[in-house]
């Protein structure tokens, strides 16, 4: 298939003697909203850590918009169009809401090296329809280092918007928010997929947002795929109800 | 043959003291996560305290083996109790403070050892006595070896065998392991952490009051011994890789082989030679022979503000303290002038080195390379150039710029405490280029006759050029950090990972601004050559990079500001102490209560008190 915002092809990687990736291979189209589940400990960080250059795999390959982008450093990815949010928030805590996405606006407009500008003016537009976007406009002036938890994974999700990506690779992007907070957000997403097209990888504990939200699940266990196809398909697959313990699949209610 | 045998073994007898000391270092690295900057004072005590207990040996049992062999031993004990008490009293309050209060915390502690062996021993080199029955050399192939070497040779070996039986064979030793590979762990086995930490400061300051112990009979005893073998431990400890005492052990023998060899060929730059060794390691294996990525990097960070527009109180504040030192000559007599452009040049110094140590996160320990590069650099060209002030004032920035560049390309590969560790090693290597190359530079003698131009030689005349100078100096680096560039440093600080992940090359980055700081702390030093009239290497001297780091910090690293009210609160001091006989130990203890009591600094404990006067509120800081 070609057309494929990303294709990993055989990605494997292990810490000492613990595999904790093998042999991963799958891809997402254009506009497509893909969960990857699994239990704690699957390897779905490690998994997206390789992806976007975070981690060098072992073995493998992985492709952007049709580049090999294998062995790339994350600022090289990130130029190529992936966005991406941390499990644990990366954001930069002593600068305000809105200087953290005017930060990512002005690497995207390479001023990285302008020691003339003032880049509190810079892109001030362009970052309030982000904030806007992702409704915390109203926090711009904020420092990030005091901000509610919910409220930091949002501008993290701004941030992740600032280069127009193509791909967005959200790592547990709900982890720590309130039920309603987490519908919202993934709702926000979605939104964002379907109007610009962004293929998403996602990875998710929360099984409403990941049967409300996903395209198609992936489901992950010790470092392998076990199953990967449409919500319905996947929630009955028995091998999937092994590893969840039934319980966690059921309480799913379209 | 018996030529290069007898050189291999000179070199092997070298590298045990070095070794030594670095193993101490590396140890208390390993389990601490301090970097010791006294590491070197207590070597020196060690040389010192030895001295003298071989002197009261000797009269109490003769002057035999026991007497001497324990004096040695019973010096190395005496310092490793002093290495405890620095524990209990000061670093244990600060193990949970960003790395730099560390480093500066042990600085305070060399300060205060220097007046005190100073006071104690007097200011003239000391010969060391000799080892009984080792006097003279013996033949090897034809060629002499002296005896005591002998014994040099076989400690090294002898401290690694008893350090792995230590490791290996014991609870304490277990204790060590596990605290070297992941400190959190010790805490979970229900160790008192406490004690653990002070055991091996006494354990890593024997082994440095050893190292200095057993050199007498080759080395005697100097004041310049702590910061001498602090650079040399630091090549040792970077080469062999941080934590790892077997990576000190090849790291120091492979440094006493290149020292051995070196001087046949280009005696005078064996310095020059460890940095290319360690510069080669460095490039191959950055994090040393036989180190391990994961023990470094994870000091602590501060929280910042964030940056905010500076209010117009503020800026009418500013604008008063600008109008007033326009004004100042027309109030101060010559005197205060001077000191006011001492204050100025080292305001615009420190400014320059806070642009690395704040917003870039890095601690520069060796940025007196850049303000002596500067210096050196105007004095050279009036020397051999015969070029005018204001050319060389233009030339001295991008000269030191040009020192930054080569030197920062091989620091930013690393961060945190190695990064500390490299740039004083490197800052000595140039200050020993300068001191060493004579012929050119006029080593210990310094260049004099660096007068300023006609139109600026009267001292009133200088102090405007200088206050111009300066105050663009500072305003230029204060809106660098406003700028896109300044931005994108302080973002790299802030979280690497989420920089990278937005496209920015953190090491470039940290790269061009360390550069860019070292122009600007080349641009302090031509002032201060001209101020001055001479230079001497000791602009270039770990003392110097020391008075950046402690104005930085008495001002509060968390304020742009703070730089300033630094240097003016350290020029004063100093001039204050100047006067006392021990200023240094008075200066040290200031400095260790200023890290215990006031962590936020001169300009922060001001903004936390006063801030909102002037529009400013404390956010995250305080
Ligand atoms: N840097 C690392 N060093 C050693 N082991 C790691 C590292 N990162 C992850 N692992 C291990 O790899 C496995 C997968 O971890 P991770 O990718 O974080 O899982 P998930 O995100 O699915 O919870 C786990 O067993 C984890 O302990
Ligand atoms: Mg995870």
């Amino acid at each position: 298939m070609t057309g494929a915002v990303l294709e990993a092809d055989g990605l494997a990687k292990s810490f000492g003697g613990v595999q904790a990736v093998k042999a991963m291979s799958f891809r997402v189209a254009p506009g497509e909203i893909v969960a990857l589940i699994g239990p704690n400990g699957a390897g779905k960080s490690t998994c997206f850590n390789m992806l976007m250059g975070q981690l060098r795999a072992d073995a493998g390959r992985v492709r952007v918009l049709g580049d090999d982008v294998t062995g790339w450093p994350p600022r090289k990815i990130w130029r190529k169009g992936v966005g991406r949010t941390f499990q644990i928030t990366q954001i930069l805590p002593s600068f305000t809401v809105r200087e953290n996405v005017q930060m990512a606006l002005l690497s995207f407009h390479r001023r990285l090296f302008d020691v003339f500008g003032r880049a509190r003016l810079a892109h001030v537009d362009a970052a309030a329809a982000l904030l806007e976007r992702v409704g915390i406009v109203d926090l711009a002036e904020r420092a990030c280092g005091l901000l509610a938890y919910g409220d930091l994974k949002r501008v993290e999700l701004a941030v992740a918007l600032a280069n127009q990506p193509k791909l967005l690779l959200m790592d547990e992007p709900t982890a720590g928010m309130a039920p309603a907070e987490r519908l919202a957000l993934m709702e926000l997403t979605s939104a964002i997929a379907r109007a610009d097209r962004v293929g998403v990888l996602f990875t998710e504990h929360d099984m409403d947002v990941v049967f409300g939200h996903a395209d198609r699940i992936m489901v992950m266990h010790r470092g392998t795929l076990i199953a990967a196809g449409p919500p319905g398909e996947v929630r009955d697959d028995p091998e999937v109800r092994a590893v969840y313990l039934g319980s966690s699949l059921d309480p799913v209610a379209e | 043959m018996g030529f290069i045998l007898v050189q291999i073994l000179t070199g092997l007898s070298s590298a045990a003291s070095l070794f030594l000391v670095a193993a101490g270092l590396s140890l208390i690295f390993g389990v601490t996560r301090v970097v010791n900057f006294a590491h070197g004072s207590f070597y020196m005590l060690g040389a010192y305290i030895g001295l003298t207990l071989v002197a009261v040996f000797g009269d109490l049992f003769g002057r035999g083996h026991l007497a001497f062999w324990s004096a040695l031993l019973c010096a190395a004990l005496i310092v490793g109790a002093i290495g405890a008490l620095v524990e209990i009293v000061i670093l244990r309050r600060i193990y949970r403070s960003p790395e730099l209060f560390q480093l500066v915390a042990t600085f305070g502690v060399i300060l205060v050892i220097q007046d005190l062996t100073l006071w104690g021993w007097g200011p003239q080199d000391l010969l060391g006595p000799r080892a009984p029955d080792l006097r003279g050399a013996i033949m090897i192939m034809g060629e002499p070896l002296p005896r005591y070497d002998l014994v040099l040779i076989a400690a090294g070996p002898v401290v690694l065998l008893l350090f792995w039986l230590l490791l290996n064979k014991t609870r304490f030793g277990i204790l060590v392991r596990a605290a070297t590979a992941d400190r959190e762990m010790v805490g979970a086995l229900g160790v008192n952490q406490a004690w653990l930490f002070t055991g091996v400061f006494f354990l890593g300051s024997f082994l440095a009051g050893l190292g200095g112990a057993l050199q007498l009979p080759k080395g005697g005893a100097n004041l310049l011994m702590d910061f001498g073998v602090l650079a040399a431990a630091f090549v040792v400890v970077v080469v062999g890789g941080m934590g790892s005492i077997a990576g000190a052990f090849l790291a120091a023998v492979l440094i006493g082989q290149l020292q051995a060899f070196g001087v046949l060929f280009v005696p005078q730059s064996t310095l020059v030679m460890m940095f290319l060794v360690m510069a080669v390691v460095l490039v191959v294996r950055p994090f040393g022979l036989l180190g391990r990525p994961e023990l470094v990097g994870q000091g602590r960070q501060m929280l910042d503000d964030p940056l905010r527009p500076t209010g117009w109180r503020f800026k009418i504040l500013a604008l008063v303290l600008v109008a007033l030192l326009v004004a100042a000559p027309l109030w101060l007599g010559d005197y205060g002038l001077v000191l006011l452009i001492d204050i100025l040049i080292l305001a615009l110094f420190a400014t320059a080195l806070h642009a690395i140590i704040g917003p870039g996160g890095l601690v520069s320990f060796g940025h007196a390379a850049y303000f002596g590069g500067g210096a050196y650099a105007a004095a050279l060209l009036v020397k051999y150039a015969g070029t005018p002030m204001s050319l060389n004032l233009v030339l001295a920035p991008p000269a030191a710029a040009l020192l930054a560049l080569a030197i920062g390309w091989f620091c930013v590969r690393l961060s945190g405490v190695y990064f500390a560790m490299l740039t004083l090693a490197f800052a000595q290597i140039v200050w020993s280029v300068v001191f060493q190359w004579g012929t050119v530079t006029g080593g210990d003698d310094g260049l004099l006759g660096i007068w300023p131009a006609p139109w600026a030689s009267d001292r009133v005349a200088y102090y405007w050029l200088v206050l111009a100078c300066c105050t663009a100096g500072i305003l230029a680096l204060r809106h660098g950090l406003h700028s896109p560039f300044g931005y994108a440093l302080r973002a790299g600080r802030d979280s690497p990972l989420r920089a990278e992940a937005i496209g920015i090359d953190v090491r470039r980055q940290q790269w061009v601004a360390f550069t860019l700081s070292g122009a600007f702390a080349g641009l302090a030093g031509g002032l201060y050559a001209y101020a001055k009239g001479s230079v001497f290497p000791n602009e270039m001297a770990i003392a110097r990079s020391f008075d950046g780091i402690i104005m930085v910090f008495f001002g509060g690293v968390q304020q742009l500001s703070g730089p300033l009210a630094g240097a003016a609160a350290l020029t004063w001091l100093k001039d204050l102490l100047f006067r006392l006989e021990m200023w240094r130990l008075l200066l040290g203890l200031a400095v260790i209560a200023v890290v215990l009591l006031f962590p936020q600094g001169l300009a922060g404990f001001l903004k936390a008190r006063f801030g909102r006067f002037v529009g400013i509120r404390p956010e995250l800081s305080s």
